[in-house]
């Protein structure tokens, strides 16, 4: 079997859990609401305007909520020894990390499919083209820190402590594409010339093609016993 | 008592001679900074933190990039022997990353008038050192010790490949810090002693890290040791 078929045979088994269930999904969902509404509450009304917070509070409710659905990658394959299944297959090791990859992203972008319209009812963002340029930003930041957390999680799930240690081996991981993520949403939303995005988004594409690469070139390190 | 855990004994005992060695000069490091060498017009006393601050970051940035090539060097080879050394240059490198973090808000006080701005080269170092911390966490986290090695390499390689994105980020971000006074083109703007004591410090500061290392690599060494004469 090819990589790319195996790769996607692994995502699409992933996938069905998760819509058979929908218990995850649903709480990683609902965890994003409740972060964005805890910032909502976290500033003073009467001196911070909800506009000066946007771009951020966005950026670390994508970023939180992104670690919480990455937590749960590796848990299915845990249970039962699943993985060991997996690692019998006659599929070369390369395939069950993009097939990771290829799950995980479209349960992080779900998440954030959900989160992005709610950030922009509760921070009362006017709809305009540059809602569009934000989610391609989504994008670009999203796809190199699934790729660094698929890695990772893959470890940490075979640790102790495998919830705490996620989030504190990601989260140096996401300072970059968080920060210029946030640069460019910040400038989207001021109308700012197209010209000035252009360093940001190069930032974002650089990232996820090292990122990408690197762990799928570290992976079968992780997996191989 | 097998040959391994012998070597590591030895490790151990010349790590420790080399690292008191390094202490003695660092005593000296003090009196030179106190007593030869003049006191710098605009920031007064606070500049005498130029002969700990300075070595401290270059020690702890060295002790981060050997981990992460005998990291890479494990990943490819397989020897043990690489993944101690890393773990023991690692933490070495993040008690070097403390002094570092503790001194730089001490100058900072009086000189910027904060304890803490988000400089671009402050906010590097403490990235850095949490993500050696986030090394360490994990060291922690796994048991077997193959297991423990490959996962520790896989993070450290990846740290490595992170750190010019952080550079980037950080100065994007931020910078307000001093910029180089000792390697630059053109003649150190330096008075001679106060260069004297500065060089004498990275001197003293290499000294300290090979001692410490050889001491760390030899308690791992001898931990594995131990645990290998345990499983016979």
């Amino acid at each position: 079997m090819s990589v790319w078929r195996a790769a996607r045979a692994i995502a699409a088994k992933d996938l069905r859990i998760e819509w058979r269930h929908k218990t995850a999904l649903l709480t990683a969902t609902l965890f994003a609401v409740l972060v964005l509404l805890v910032f909502v509450f976290s500033r003073d009304p009467a001196s911070v305007p909800l506009a000066s917070i946007a771009p951020s509070v966005l950026w670390v409710t994508l970023a939180l909520s992104a670690l919480v659905a990455l937590n749960r990658a590796f848990l299915l394959e845990r249970e039962h020894a699943a993985l060991d299944g997996i690692l019998l297959a006659p599929v070369p090791r390369q395939a069950l990390f993009w097939g990771k990859l290829l799950s995980n992203l479209a349960f992080v972008l779900t998440v954030q499919a959900v989160a992005f319209p709610l950030w922009v009812l509760f921070f009362n963002i006017t709809p305009t083209g540059a809602l569009l340029a934000i989610v391609v930003v989504v994008l670009l930041a999203s796809v190199g820190f699934t790729a660094v957390g698929t890695l990772f999680s893959a470890m940490a799930v075979r640790t102790r402590f495998a919830e705490l240690l996620l989030p504190v081996l990601m989260l140096p991981f996401m300072i970059p594409p968080v920060f210029a993520a946030s640069e460019a949403t910040m400038r989207l939303l001021a109308g700012r010339p197209i010209g000035e995005l252009w360093g940001w988004l190069r930032l974002l594409a650089l990232y996820d093609v090292v990122f990408v690469v690197l762990a799928n070139l570290l992976f079968p390190a992780v997996v191989d016993e | 008592m097998n040959r391994d855990s012998q070597s590591a004994r030895g490790s151990i005992r010349k790590g420790r001679a080399i690292m008191l060695a390094g202490l003695v000069g660092l005593a000296g490091i003090y009196l030179m900074a106190w007593q030869f060498t003049p006191t710098e017009r605009f920031q007064g006393l606070a500049q005498k933190i130029f002969y700990i601050h300075p070595p401290a970051a270059y020690a702890s940035e060295m002790a981060y990039v050997l981990a992460g090539i005998a990291s890479v060097l494990y990943l490819l080879l397989k020897d043990e022997r690489f993944d101690t050394f890393a773990a023991a240059s690692a933490e070495v490198g993040l008690a070097f990353g403390a002094v570092l973090l503790t001194t730089g808000p001490i100058w900072a006080k009086p000189i910027w008038g904060a304890w803490w701005t988000w400089d671009a080269r402050l906010t590097f170092s403490l990235i850095l050192f949490l993500l050696f911390a986030g090394y360490f966490a994990l060291r922690s986290a796994v048991r077997e010790p193959a297991e423990r090695a490959r996962y520790a390499a896989v993070v450290a390689v990846m740290g490595m490949l992170l750190v010019p994105f952080i550079h980037l980020t950080v100065y994007l971000f931020n910078t307000t810090h001093p910029q180089p006074v000792v390697v630059q083109t053109g003649k150190p703007a330096l008075p001679p002693e106060m260069l004297r004591t500065f060089l004498a410090s990275f001197a003293v500061f290499t000294t300290l890290y090979v001692g410490m290392v050889m001491m760390r690599y030899g308690i791992g060494a001898r931990q594995i040791a131990e645990e290998v004469a345990d499983a016979e």
